[in-house]
């Protein structure tokens, strides 16, 4: 089964690649990607530490609610590790 | 018909009827100073020449929807590059001989069941090194964001009515991975040559905001 994570709902300032309407959506792990430089530092120029990226897959009824225009369909989004919480 | 209404005024319009774009007389902007900045201390430096850069910029011009159509119409035909391409679409296509520098890409299948379309709601995020530079509509917020809120409006306004059975996956390059769709074979090309397919592969195609053409 695969895992399900939440993006952190968290709202820091700066150059943050975690897109704001995913922030606090449950979603599913579709594929580890490696480790990458975490751009939050990277665009300033400051010593980037890597860290995992994950493709993780959501439904738009968990993005949207009611107002999903296909309820089953799905985005799928790259998202640094520590932007996700196991659950 | 420009010219069937003369009684509006065609005042800052040309003898054709289009407006005037204006000449950019207007002083360089931050960005713009910098640019030219750095780009002439780089050449002072002797870091790289002024041909070089010319040379850069018209190999990045050079890229166009063709190299990813030939990538394309290659899985169409060579079920084990498909594999490949599936797996590690980055190696796949230098495998090609495309020079896709330091890109990650992923590539995307196209089903009966299923249908893929690529957006980057941050900013603009495209496969340049294989179908060029992004189209306008592209980089637009209206397309950034509705791509994610009602795919399948979007697709209806580009011509394509998906079937209730399908399940629309659209992928927002947010991060370090860059798209790419692979199309569904279209009916009918049996027996055609990988370069014939490749012609009926179009940019939306491979964006996922249309089809690929039929012979």
């Amino acid at each position: 089964m695969a895992e399900r994570v939440r993006v952190r709902s968290m709202m820091p300032p700066g150059h943050v690649r975690a897109p704001a309407y995913l922030r606090g959506k449950t979603g599913e792990i579709e594929r580890e990607l490696g480790r990458f430089a975490n751009p939050e530092q990277l665009a300033y120029g400051l010593e980037a530490e890597k860290q995992p990226l994950y493709r993780v897959r959501f439904t738009m009824a968990e993005i949207w609610g009611e107002a999903a225009e296909r309820p089953t369909d799905t985005i799928d989004a790259e998202i640094y590790g520590h932007w996700l919480e196991r659950l | 018909m420009p010219h069937d209404h003369p009684s509006h005024s065609h005042e800052g319009m040309s003898p054709s009827g289009h407006p005037y774009r204006e000449d950019n007389d207007a002083a360089l902007t931050y960005w713009q100073r910098m640019e030219i900045a750095v780009r002439e201390l780089l050449i002072e430096k002797g870091l790289v020449s002024s041909e070089e850069i010319a040379r850069q910029i018209d190999a990045m011009d050079a890229r166009s929807p063709a190299n990813g159509a030939a990538v394309v119409a290659r899985a169409w035909t060579d079920p084990d590059f498909k594999e490949r391409l599936l797996q590690d679409a980055s190696a796949a296509s230098r495998e090609m001989g495309f020079d896709i520098g330091p890109l990650h890409l992923i590539a995307v299948e196209n089903t009966d069941t299923t249908h893929n379309l690529i957006v980057c709601t941050l900013c603009s995020c495209y496969p340049r090194n294989l179908l060029g530079l992004p189209p306008d509509w592209y980089k637009t917020r209206a397309y950034r964001s509705r791509a994610v809120i009602e795919p399948r409006a979007v697709l209806r306004e580009f011509g394509l009515e998906l079937p209730d059975d399908v399940q629309v996956r659209v992928h927002d390059s947010t991060a370090d991975m860059r798209y790419i769709v692979l199309p569904a074979r279209p009916a009918g090309t049996e027996g055609m040559s990988e370069e014939q397919l490749a012609a009926l592969v179009t940019r939306d195609s491979m964006i996922g905001t249309g089809l690929p053409r039929r012979p």
